[in-house]
């Protein structure tokens, strides 16, 4: 098994199939690596929505304990 | 006029389960009788058969304006023309064919029955390709005239059309009781239940291009037939499950 | 022996917590394999006689649209258990599946078209496997465009899951009558001659790409699943623990 081609401007051109073969291969790289990426950022999308809404309970929580001081034992959500 | 159907629905319902005990006359007096209220209220809507027909007429008028008049061109692409365009004007009424049932609350008294749902969905969509499917296999000879189709084409064409719409409606069921409890499921309608058409439109456009080839075209009338026969007895199934899927909606 | 385990596995949250440890190794084994397949394919297998080196898009296009197909019944394999055991994580599967075996479609019918120019000399051809890959697309399109209309979640589920059974009876007919159709029309100028023997060192490169691909889609399918888990227990006590130490810092 060795490299088919010469040097890497012939493995660039591929007898003038180059641009055929570049083309599929990076638009399938990028389709590939959007399928991975997407659920990444959807996770990371509710993490943040997450976070928000927990410190938007907080400090709900926070300015009720201020009006009214009762020290009730809550369990950590 | 929807009131009037459910009583009738309800009314056969109770009859038949008074007058006769046995299951399977039941299934099938069941059948008749909402056959015969559906058919009764389809022909009095009689904007339910003529637009289909017209949409039918209307755009395949419109082909020759698009392609250019050339009869031998036009004689090339009336058998795959009217096969779209029936296809395409079954579709489009295939919308309707739970519709009005879903709104008024008579699909879920029907769902309520003790019958399996079957045979409420086959009458439905029997009659549904009779004031469609059977009057668009009727009009097509005189469309293939229109569009300079070969003399040995009309008969395959009718008898194709008359078989392949009955698979269309029965396939389309499927699709319809799925979105019924959609809002406008128009667009999405079209999207789920076209490539399902796939093999009915390639084999009704086979039979009558084997016939104006000179070719015996009883092979392909037999595929359409077996789909007709496996349509039959599996589209209803799926279409019932659906009904139930829509009405937990 | 107990069903225990069946139960467990229609949790999402175990579904959750036990890929947590095998998702590293999958990523890495797939893109490891791909990375060795695209080397080799593009660098090292020898050129073809016939199609010089356009022909190592078959590296690309034949894995994408093996994983395609299979990845319909996946897909529809889901639904059925979803709506047989009325399992939770099933439904779940069949929905990330969705988007991924439409963007393999995709890539399949991208790759080929591309790959259709210099051997062809359209990019474009209504063979009988584009064509039907085509349809394949539509398919998918169809299923995600119908779990994503409904209101109510579990409605999109079960509606979606039936779809997807109803194109499984489908897609071997479809298969068959545009293969036939196919034949039928061929034209004689083009002939799409069949390579039936691929040489050794053009086939190992194309096992190892399909191998990375199937690895590939099992990693990016359990990705999809598991966001989407997130997404669906969002209000759940246990994606609020996981989801705590993130949020206080």
């Amino acid at each position: 098994m060795q490299f088919q081609f010469d040097s890497f401007a012939s493995f660039i051109a591929m007898n003038g199939h180059g641009p055929y073969v570049w083309v599929s291969y990076v638009v399938a790289l990028l389709v590939l690596v959007a399928l991975v990426v997407q659920p990444l950022l959807r996770q990371r999308q509710l993490r943040r929505d997450f976070g928000r809404q927990m410190r938007q309970e907080e400090a709900r929580r926070r300015t009720a304990e201020e009006r009214q001081p009762q020290p009730e034992p809550t369990t950590a959500s | 006029m929807r009131a009037e159907s459910v009583k009738q629905y309800s009314g056969a319902g109770e009859s038949n389960l008074g007058a006769e005990g046995a299951a399977a006359p039941l299934r099938v007096a069941g059948f008749y009788t909402l056959f015969r209220t559906e058919l009764t209220l389809a022909v009095r809507r009689r904007s339910d058969i003529v637009n289909p027909l017209l949409f039918f007429v209307t755009v395949l008028a419109m082909m020759p304006l698009g392609i250019g008049p050339e009869p031998e061109m036009l004689a090339r692409m009336a058998a795959g023309l009217i096969w779209v365009m029936a296809l395409l004007a079954t579709l489009l009424s295939q919308e309707s064919l739970f519709r009005g049932d879903y709104e008024d609350g008579s699909l879920e008294q029907l769902a309520l029955q003790p019958q399996p749902l079957y045979f409420p969905v086959l009458a439905k969509v029997l009659v549904h390709w009779l004031v469609t499917g059977l009057p668009l296999a009727l009009l097509s000879p005189l469309l293939g005239m229109m569009l300079n189709l070969g003399e040995a084409g009309y008969w395959p064409l009718f008898v194709s059309l008359a078989l392949g719409t009955a698979s269309l409606s029965l396939i389309g069921a499927v699709g319809a009781a799925l979105t019924v409890a959609l809002r406008r499921p128009g667009l999405l309608l079209a999207l789920i239940i076209m490539p399902l058409y796939v093999p009915v439109l390639i084999f009704g456009t086979g039979t009558v291009q084997a016939a104006l080839d000179g070719y015996s075209y009883g092979p392909q009338m037999a595929i359409l037939g077996a789909i007709l026969a496996a349509a039959a007895a599996l589209a209803p199934l799926a279409a019932a499950g659906a009904i139930r899927i829509s009405l937990e909606n | 022996m107990s069903w225990q385990w069946f139960h467990r596995l229609g949790s999402p949250r175990w579904f959750y917590q036990k890929t947590s440890a095998w998702l590293p190794w999958l990523g890495a084994a797939s893109v490891l394999l791909l990375s060795v397949g695209i080397v080799w394919g593009l660098g090292f297998a020898p050129q073809d006689a016939k199609q010089g080196n356009s022909y190592r898009i078959i590296y690309i296009h034949v894995p994408a649209a093996f994983l395609a197909l299979a990845g319909y019944y996946i897909m529809a394999f889901c639904g059925a258990i979803g709506l047989i055991w009325k399992m939770k994580l099933s439904f779940v599967v069949m929905r990330a599946a969705a988007p991924i075996g439409a963007a393999l479609t995709f890539i399949s019918l991208f790759t080929g078209a591309i790959w259709g120019k210099p051997t062809w000399g359209t990019y474009w051809v209504w063979d009988a496997r584009i064509t039907s890959m085509l349809i394949l697309f539509f398919l998918y399109l169809g299923v995600m465009a119908l779990s994503g209309a409904f209101s109510r979640e579990q409605s999109g589920d079960k509606a979606s899951a039936l779809l997807a059974l109803v194109g499984t009876v489908n897609i071997p007919i479809i298969y068959k009558s545009v293969d036939w159709w196919f034949t039928l029309h061929q034209p004689a100028t083009l002939k799409l001659t069949e390579a039936s023997t691929i040489d050794p060192s053009m086939f190992y490169p194309l096992i190892t790409m399909i191998a990375g691909f199937y690895l590939f889609y099992a990693w990016v399918l359990t990705l999809h699943t598991r966001s989407l888990i997130l997404q669906r227990e969002w209000r759940t006590q246990w994606v609020r623990e996981l989801f705590a130490p993130a949020a206080r810092a």
